[in-house]
């Protein structure tokens, strides 16, 4: 863990950019920035983060930064590494250089998860950053394979007889950590100095880290600007996204939750989620609480935690 | 007279990728360019490169970590074809207009479907827009030529553009050649390091890829194609100074006959070597023909072209892909275009053959002298575009 008072004053990702007011992946940005160690390169997948951050000719990165494609941060981070690699055995290069591959959930749980598969399996020594708003927020709320059951987007609507999204959420960790790589975690911006400790982690490990943050969105959750710490703290708190870590395929759980906090604590204060309040999608409601419930104690079962 | 060795064309490539010294070559396998990968990981495997061989899961990822790797100043290469280039399509777009100075081997394979493994150039073609410089290689010691000044051509700093070197899948990646090959140092001398202006170097920050409104974009098209329309200047220095190291001169076409050439046949690659015995053949027997075989395809030299062809009567374009829909095949489109710009009127048919790998029999190419000089003597094109050799 860090003290506040040791995380550097220097702001990386610079202010001026064009993200929205409450605007959690600005403030995942933000953090993720300072946990850097030193020469560091940024690849960013299309996204949220790279239209508000770089129009041209405007940038509001102060580290070296490429944004080349949607589906592609973990391939183009490959190479990356990889050129570093050579020049420092021909000696044309010296000095050990970060790389930081950054996507949405859209960029990694859908079209980018054979980029990601292919890196990890190869074992780069990389980091790559997934910032979950839970949807396509970028172009309009559409789902994606990171939306959790029962949210309402742009391309599941909650309409007179479904309830939106029909679907889970995909097991992100899951899938990273069946590679073998030898750290994988979630972290929430609300827990700054968890997020920003992992991510730290995840640069100092030899080889793939992958770091998965929630990060809640005021225009795709629907929800005040003002909540959004909040809400992403209530995630947590209803374990709807706990925050554990995965080292060499062992899981702990980062912050416990002795007495999880109803589902619907979570839920109620987003737009997205207005439909499961109605009557007739009661019974969905009760799903998705059964599906936290048997999560979490999955979770704690890997974790070898007590319930 | 240097050494000469035994290569199929996909083994000249990879050989003439180790003597560049390249840092990055990643890469996805698909015959027929899989010689390339497989001799080249060889070399890793016995140490005889400092190459890092990223040995990627898709084609789209192998362009995607050239791009990386190619923005931090290191020397880049992959090899491709066919479903591999279509895949790859998007990032092609990216790469040159990044201004990476990637080199790409084509081993030209058609496209599905039916699926088809072997050699037609439907995959190059369909991605001919893409802002690379493209090269044609007729055979096995052109393609180790052409790999290596591609490296000299695409890393010059004022291009810095990516360069696709094209040879025909099976007829060339899987025959075997006697090919003069220069010494490690000879390369050396003729390939100093790669020196980019701009990298991803945490001690100089820069920003790549950004977004462009409709207020920048069109400005930074226009600067793309400018740059590229410049290539032909840089490919003719790297050529004459290639000369002075290889003895073998290179540039931007080759013509045969074609100083009293009334009727004239044009096409790429290894068609070349057919169609110009063929063209003896004729001329023994007195026929005034003569034929161009473009090493140069992208940007496409509209001024060389005009002056190879400027006297003849008649011509027939060969086209090994075919454009569905157009009124041509893709360089027959370019020929009367360049034409229509020059104000030249030449009658000219345009021939669509070895889709698929579809054998061109010199038989096959004494029918289309045929057709060239009957419209030599009538001036009438009776079939504008035609399929050669196909059962109709």
């Amino acid at each position: 863990m860090v003290a506040l008072r040791e995380l550097t004053t220097e702001e990386r990702w610079a202010p001026g950019h064009r993200m929205c007011t409450g605007c959690g992946a600005a403030i995942g940005m933000r953090m993720a920035m300072k946990a850097l160690r030193g020469p560091t390169i940024v690849v960013n997948a299309t996204g949220c983060v790279e239209v508000t951050s770089t129009p041209f000719p405007y940038t509001a990165w102060r580290i070296p930064y490429a944004h080349i494609a949607f589906e592609n941060a973990a391939a183009v981070a490959s190479g990356i590494e990889g050129a570093f690699k050579a020049m420092e055995r021909k000696g044309t290069w010296k000095g050990k250089v970060d790389v930081i591959a950054i996507a949405g959930d859209g960029g990694t749980f859908d079209i980018g998860i054979q980029a990601l598969s292919g890196a990890l399996e190869r074992g780069h020594d990389f980091v790559y950053l997934c910032y979950d708003n839970e949807a396509y927020m970028n172009t309009g709320i559409q789902r994606s394979g990171a939306t959790p059951k029962g949210a309402s987007t742009t391309t599941s609507p909650a309409g007179k007889v479904i309830p939106g999204k029909p679907e889970w959420k995909k097991d992100l960790i899951g899938i990273c950590v069946a590679h073998g790589i030898p750290y994988a975690a979630t972290a929430s911006v609300a827990y700054w100095n968890d997020y920003i400790t992992k991510l730290r982690k995840a640069i100092e490990v030899d080889g793939p880290a992958v770091v998965h943050v929630l990060t809640p969105c005021p225009l795709g959750w629907r929800h005040d600007p003002s909540q959004t710490i909040r809400l992403a703290r209530l995630a947590v708190q209803t374990c709807y996204f706990p925050l554990y870590e995965v080292v060499e395929g062992k899981y702990s759980l980062s912050i416990k939750v002795p007495k999880p906090l109803p589902v619907l604590e979570f839920l109620k204060e987003q737009g997205r989620f207005a439909h499961l309040l109605r009557p007739e999608f009661e019974k969905e409601l009760a799903a998705i609480q059964e599906g936290v419930d048997k999560n979490w104690q999955r979770l704690l079962r890997l974790s070898g935690a007590s319930e | 007279m240097g050494e000469v060795r035994g290569l199929t064309g996909d083994e000249a490539v990879a050989y003439a990728v180790k003597q560049c010294d390249v840092d990055v070559v990643s890469a996805y396998p698909i015959t027929p360019q899989t010689i390339i990968v497989e001799r080249f990981s060889e070399y890793v495997a016995n140490g005889e490169v400092k190459t890092e061989f990223i040995c990627v899961e898709s084609e789209h990822s192998a362009m995607s970590a050239c791009i990386g790797a190619s923005l931090t100043g290191a020397r880049t290469f992959t090899a491709t074809c066919s479903q591999g280039l279509a895949l790859m399509h998007e990032m092609l777009y990216i790469a040159s207009s990044l201004r990476l100075p990637i080199v790409m081997a084509v081993a030209n394979r058609a496209l599905s479907a039916p699926l088809n493994i072997h050699g037609d150039h439907s995959d190059m073609m369909g991605s001919r827009d893409c802002g690379w410089v493209q090269i044609y290689a007729e055979n096995v010691q052109e393609v180790y030529d052409w790999i290596i000044q591609a490296f000299r051509l695409a890393e010059d700093p004022e291009l810095s553009m990516p360069v696709a070197v094209n040879l025909d899948g099976f007829t060339i990646t899987h025959c075997m050649e006697g090919v003069e090959v220069l010494d490690d140092e000879t390369v050396a001398k003729f390939l100093p390091p790669r020196k980019p202006l701009y990298t991803l170097d945490p001690s100089k920050p820069i920003t790549v890829g950004a977004w462009a409104t409709p207020e920048y974009y069109m400005d930074l098209k226009r600067q793309e194609a400018f740059a590229l329309e410049s290539a032909k200047g840089k490919l003719l220095e790297v050529t004459r100074e290639y000369a002075r190291f290889s003895g073998r001169k290179y540039g931007i076409l080759e013509s045969y006959g074609m100083e009293d050439a009334e009727a004239a046949v044009l096409c790429l690659g290894s068609t070349a070597g057919t169609v110009r015995a063929m063209a003896k053949e004729l001329r023994a027997k007195g026929e005034k023909v003569g034929t161009v075989k473009l090493w140069l395809y992208r940007p496409f030299p509209m001024e060389e072209l005009i002056e190879a062809l400027r006297g003849v009567k008649a011509l027939v374009v060969m086209d090994k892909a075919c454009s569905f829909g157009a009124p041509y095949g893709p360089l027959c489109s370019d020929v009367l275009a360049t034409f229509q710009r020059f104000g030249l009127r030449i009658p000219t048919m345009n021939a669509i053959y070895g889709l698929g790998g579809r054998d061109v029999r010199p038989m096959d190419l004494s029918f289309i002298f045929n057709e060239a000089l009957k419209i030599a003597k009538t001036g009438e094109v009776s079939k504008p575009m035609i399929f050669l050799g196909v059962r109709e």
